[in-house]
C-alpha cells in the first residue's frame, strides 16, 4: 500500500483527477476563490497530509506533469503569434507600456520589501508575482526564491488582480481597449487574460500578447535591476 | 501531433541550449517561446505544424502547475510569518503595474482604438 502511494500513477491520478473536479466546481459556481488552482492544491496537500506522503515522493510521481509546463510556455509563442495583427501601428506603446509596468512592479516589491524587512529570499519570491506561473517560477528559482511560493503568490495576485483591474481603470478614466487588455494581461496572466476576454475580442488577445511581454521582460529586468542595486 | 511534439521540444531544447551559454540569466523556455515566435512571424515554422499541440498546452496550462503548487506544503512555515509582507507588496504592487500599463499604452497609443 505505501509503495502503491508513492507511485507515479497514483500521484499523475491525484493530480489530473483533482484538476479536473476542481475545473468543474470553478465552472459550476464561478466564485473567484474557487480557483481551480487553489482548491486543487489545497485538496492534493489534504490527501497528501492524510495518507502521510511527504512532498518530496509526491514530487518524484508527479514530475512527468511538472515538465510539461517548460513546452506549454515555448507554445505561448504561437499563442503570441496569432495576435500579431494587433501590434501593427502599436508596437512601440505596447513594449512601451509593458516595460514601465514591469519596471514598477519588480521596483515596487523590492521597496516594499525594504521598507518592511523582508529577507532577499523573499523578495525574489515575490518579484515575479505578476507573470505567468511557469515563468515566474523560472525567474524565482534563478534570483533564488522559492518558485513553489512564487506559484501560489501568482494565482493569487492573478484573481485579486482581475477582480480590481476594471475597477482601478474605471477610476483612471481607461477607454483604450489595447490599454484594457494589456494591464490585464501584464498584471494577471492567464486569470487576468480570462477576465479581459469577457470585456471584448481585442482586450482578451492583448492580454494574451501581455502575459508573454511581461514574462520576457521581467525575466530580462529581474537581474539587471538586481545587478544595478547591488552597484549602490 | 508527434511532429508537433518534436517542433514544441525542438524550440524548448534551443531554448535551453542558449539559456545554458547565457548562465540561465532568461529560463530556456522563456527563450523557446521567443524563438518559436520569431519562427512563425518569419514563416520558418507554418502555424498548423504547432497549432494543435499549443492549443491544447497553454489551455491547460493550470495543471502543469500543481505539482511545484502543491510544494506550498513545505513553505507554510515561511507563510504564516511573512504573510503581511506578501500580502501588502501583492496589492500594492499589482495596483500600481495596473495603473502604469494602462496609462502609458493610453498616452503613447494611437487614439483610434477607443470604445465610442
Amino acid at each position: 500500500m505505501n509503495n502503491l502511494a508513492q507511485s507515479e500513477v497514483f500521484s499523475l491520478t491525484l493530480v489530473v483527477g483533482t484538476y479536473l473536479a476542481s475545473l468543474a466546481l470553478y465552472k459550476k459556481t464561478r466564485i473567484c476563490l474557487l480557483h481551480p488552482l487553489i482548491t486543487s492544491i489545497f485538496v492534493i496537500i489534504l490527501v497528501l497530509k492524510a495518507m502521510d506522503i511527504e512532498y518530496e515522493s509526491f514530487q518524484k510521481g508527479s514530475h512527468l506533469i511538472h515538465f510539461l509546463l517548460g513546452p506549454s510556455v515555448v507554445a505561448l509563442g504561437y499563442v503570441l503569434y496569432e495576435q500579431i495583427q494587433y501590434l501593427k501601428g502599436n508596437v512601440v506603446s505596447i513594449l512601451t507600456s509593458v516595460f514601465v509596468g514591469a519596471i514598477v512592479g519588480i521596483i515596487s516589491v523590492i521597496a516594499i520589501g525594504e521598507l518592511m524587512g523582508a529577507d532577499a529570499a523573499l523578495v525574489a519570491t515575490l518579484e515575479p508575482k505578476s507573470v505567468t506561473t511557469p515563468i515566474a517560477m523560472g525567474i524565482a528559482e534563478k534570483s533564488g526564491g522559492i518558485p513553489s511560493l512564487t506559484a501560489v503568490i501568482v494565482v493569487a495576485v492573478g484573481i485579486f488582480g482581475s477582480i480590481v483591474g476594471p475597477f482601478v481603470m474605471k477610476v483612471l478614466g481607461i477607454e483604450s481597449r489595447i490599454a484594457k487588455g494589456l494591464a490585464l494581461g501584464a498584471s494577471s496572466h492567464g486569470v487576468g487574460t480570462s477576465v479581459a476576454i469577457q470585456i471584448g475580442a481585442v482586450e482578451g488577445a492583448l492580454s494574451g500578447l501581455a502575459i508573454g511581454l511581461m514574462g520576457i521582460m521581467t525575466a530580462i529586468l529581474v537581474p539587471v535591476i538586481s545587478f544595478i542595486i547591488s552597484l549602490f | 501531433m508527434l511532429i508537433e511534439a518534436f517542433y514544441i521540444l525542438f524550440f524548448y531544447f534551443t531554448g535551453e541550449f542558449i539559456s545554458y551559454f547565457i548562465d540561465g540569466f532568461i529560463p530556456g523556455s522563456v527563450i523557446g517561446m521567443v524563438l518559436l515566435f520569431l519562427a512563425l512571424a518569419f514563416k520558418v515554422v507554418k502555424p498548423n505544424k504547432v497549432k494543435k499541440l499549443s492549443t491544447l498546452l497553454t489551455e491547460n496550462m493550470g495543471l502543469f502547475f500543481l505539482p511545484a503548487g502543491v510544494g506550498l506544503m513545505n513553505s507554510l512555515g515561511i507563510i504564516s510569518q511573512y504573510w503581511v509582507v506578501i500580502v501588502t507588496a501583492s496589492v500594492v504592487s499589482t495596483i500600481l503595474v495596473i495603473a502604469s500599463v494602462a496609462l502609458v499604452q493610453q498616452k503613447l497609443g494611437k487614439e483610434t482604438d477607443r470604445n465610442e
